[in-house]
């Protein structure tokens, strides 16, 4: 075990840090939540950067225009990039993260020649159309019909959690094409355009107030068969195939930014009264906070050791699950601990609450922590995970 | 950075997890507290395998490893509920010639020392340093411990004792790691043995490990033990790092420890030790909770079996209660890391 990073693995940051250094500057500020194709060129612009730096598709192969990096240096790069400022992947996440790594596994040449450049340069918002109203932690019984009809798949049914689906240009789908088989056995996956006839995007306002996710409806909406990627009906595969593609570096940038938070509420603690003396006088404040520091330096020293595994033997270890399952809840009680000390301004949204900018950030993030635990996979299908593949415990059905 | 094992960590580790098995199995084990916790020919096997002697350097006649292998040693000790007064015999190696060393820090009033029956001598840390106390100037009055494989005994008045050192802090972080070892271990056992439980049980007509209520439970018990483990790996990393070999020399050159807020624009010396310390604190409160935590978790997966002392879930729990109340609560190992946040 040695945590030390490695000469090379010094330079590849020394680098990062050297051009993040330049360019975070001339970016501007980002603009209002709700300005979505605002949103969208900001996040358009900061991939098409990454990608003439050379940054883009950080863990993709070479071979696909990515630059082949190794999962230490993806670590490096999004603690440099949180570090320092620089723009989340945003609405390029689905692209990045999820459909560009399934179409380099399972698409044709052709497929991946239309796709991945485009996603590479910031020409592409992907989003993601897997759960449906009926099928959430049970995904492979979804119901979104698909009916060949010549050369194109007939398409009816509703997505929803589809991130970004209002902006997308293309949804990664998964679609029912043999009802009488057994679930995960009868299930395709498309690439679908997002501006196809009988596609209505209807956004869900969440209990912060924001729209970022969408109900999506097909309506007969007519999908060219070459744009199926794999086999038919080999799609439930093709869907799983991408997790070969995590190498532990999913939350990196969230864990990181959630220990900026946490030395932010230390500043607030010391400068702000709570029941009439200073918050950082009162010993079960002072106490959970660094209880909390213990809890993230743990995650972080876990990242790294699911990492490391990863960077050895090509898959992640078992951590993942272990990460989020620990790391929802411990996020949920920094932000208790932040009400706590805000007290009535904890009512309030926005930069008026608390006596620092940061209050309201707060605020927002305690409605936000409720999805920690519900997104990708709920707490309670982690632990079934755990318990089953990790432990052993037989399957309830 | 390659932070997992290494194959001769691999190795280390499977090591000593096959001589526990072999040498203290738990009818062994808990024939140890009719001993008062130490058999002095098995505690000479676990001396001749090194254990005690892994972080003394190889040319004083030691086995020259690091805080890293002496964390996973003392991990797979907890594990299989090795009894004695491990930490103190492993901190003396190379200070003193007893074979069998108590380890406490001094109280201000009477002390409760572990393992009464059988040390030849305490070592007492307080604030001006660390002394020995030879075991016949101790007199003890008898005490029942909660822990059986942990005999415990008062004694009225610490001597002062002769001096070993005139220093205690590295003393004091170093016995913080080898106990959160010792508990992450523990953990570990507790776990293994609700997880065996859960898998044979039959309720219902059904393994109770089926059913969510005891899956989620035991799924918890793990993913304790796994962050406390990667704070206990990362703590023996850092202080490895700190005090070993291959340190950058240059001034302003320090060892850049990622995750940490506190400024890199420190002095080397004072972020390095702060960086040390943190790791330590939290790998102390994770491990010290997730065997608390654990053990209890133990005791109800196995149901009314569970309150039995023919179970042994019951050892893990009280051996991870033994080990809490040394060198500092959680709560100001808590404070230690808020003064750093």
């Amino acid at each position: 075990m040695d945590i030390r990073f490695t000469a090379e693995e010094a330079t590849f940051r020394d680098e990062l840090r050297a051009w993040l250094t330049d360019v975070l500057p001339t970016l501007g500020d980002p603009p209002d939540s709700n300005d979505w194709p605002a949103r969208r060129e900001w996040d358009m612009g900061w991939q098409r950067k990454l990608y003439d730096a050379g940054y883009a598709g950080i863990n993709w192969p070479s071979e696909f225009g990515g630059r082949g990096s190794t999962p230490t240096e993806h670590l490096i790069f999004l603690e440099e990039t949180t570090r320092m400022g620089a723009p989340y992947v945003g609405m390029n996440f689905v692209a990045q993260l999820h459909a560009g790594p399934t179409l380099i596994l399972e698409a044709t040449s052709e497929q991946q020649a239309r796709h991945l450049p485009a996603m590479l340069k910031g020409e592409e918002v992907w989003c993601q159309g897997f759960s449906e109203p009926n099928a959430g932690s049970d995904l492979a019984s979804l119901s979104t019909r698909a009916i060949r009809d010549g050369d194109h798949y007939v398409v009816t049914g509703q997505k929803i959690w589809t991130s970004f689906g209002h902006v997308a240009d293309y949804c990664e789908l998964l679609v029912r094409t043999d009802p009488d088989a057994p679930k995960h056995r009868g299930i395709t996956w498309l690439i679908c355009p997002m501006d196809l006839p009988g596609i209505e995007v209807r956004p869900i306002t969440t209990v912060a107030g924001s729209s970022e996710f969408c109900e999506v409806f097909f309506d007969e909406v007519r999908i060219p068969v070459e744009n199926r990627v794999g086999d038919e009906n080999d799609g439930w595969r093709v869907a799983m195939v991408t997790f070969s593609f995590e190498r532990g570096t999913a939350f990196i940038s969230e864990l990181l930014g959630t220990l900026n938070q946490l030395a932010d509420m230390a500043d607030i603690a010391r400068n702000t009264s709570c029941n009439g003396s200073l918050a950082w006088d009162d010993d079960e404040i002072r106490r959970e906070i660094g209880r909390l520091q213990a809890e993230y330096d743990a995650l972080w020293a876990l990242t790294k050791r699911v990492v490391s595994q990863a960077q050895r033997t090509g898959m992640p270890g078992p951590g993942g699950s272990v990460f989020k399952l620990y790391y929802a809840d411990v996020k949920k009680r920094m932000a208790d601990l932040a009400h706590r000390m805000l007290e009535r301004e904890a009512l309030v949204f926005g930069s008026e609450a608390g006596d620092e900018q940061t209050g309201g950030d707060m605020v927002a993030s305690r409605l936000y922590v409720l999805s920690l635990s519900i997104a990708a996979g709920t707490s309670e299908i982690q632990r079934n995970i755990i318990g089953e593949r990790i432990l052993g415990l037989p399957k309830e059905r | 950075m390659d932070f997992e094992l290494t194959d001769d960590q691999v190795a280390l580790s499977d090591g000593i997890r096959d001589l526990c098995q072999g040498r203290f199995d738990i009818d062994t084990v808990r024939g140890l507290a009719d001993c008062g916790g130490v058999d002095r020919r098995l505690w000479a096997e676990l001396a001749d395998t090194g254990v005690f002697s892994l972080v003394v350097p190889e040319e004083d006649g030691g086995v020259g490893l690091g805080w890293a292998e002496a964390g996973l040693v003392f991990e797979q000790l907890g594990r299989s509920l090795v009894p004695g007064p491990l930490v103190g015999t492993l901190l003396a190696s190379g200070w003193t010639d007893d074979a069998v060393v108590g380890l406490i820090e001094r109280p201000i009033g009477p002390a409760l020392v572990e393992y009464p029956d059988v040390i030849d001598a305490l070592l007492v840390v307080d604030k001006d340093g660390v002394w020995r106390v030879d075991a016949a100037d101790l007199s003890f009055e008898a005490a029942h411990s909660v822990d059986p494989l942990t005999p415990v005994g008062r004694v009225a008045v610490l001597p002062q004792g002769e001096a070993v050192v005139d220093y205690c802090y590295g003393w004091a972080n170093q016995a913080v790691f080898l106990y959160s070892a010792l508990q992450v271990g523990l953990a570990t056992g507790a776990r293994e043995l609700a997880v065996a439980y859960a898998q044979e049980r039959q309720q219902f007509g059904k393994p109770i490990g089926q059913f969510q209520a005891i899956k989620h439970k035991c799924a918890d018990m793990y993913s304790r033990e796994e962050v406390a483990r990667a704070a206990l790996y990362y703590a023996g990393c850092v202080m490895d790092a700190t005090h070993g070999p291959g340190l950058p020399a240059g001034p302003g050159d320090y060892l850049y420890f990622e995750g940490c807020t506190i400024d890199p624009g420190d002095a080397r010396g004072d972020r390095e030790h702060q960086v040390m310390v943190r790791a330590i604190s939290g790998a102390r409160i994770l491990a010290a909770e997730a065997a608390d935590h654990n053990g209890k978790d133990c005791v109800q997966v196995h149901g009314g079996m569970g309150f039995t002392w023919e179970i042994d879930a019951h050892l893990y729990l009280k051996r991870a209660w033994a080990l809490t109340p040394c060198f500092g609560s959680l709560d100001e190992h808590a404070e230690r890391i808020a003064a750093m946040v």
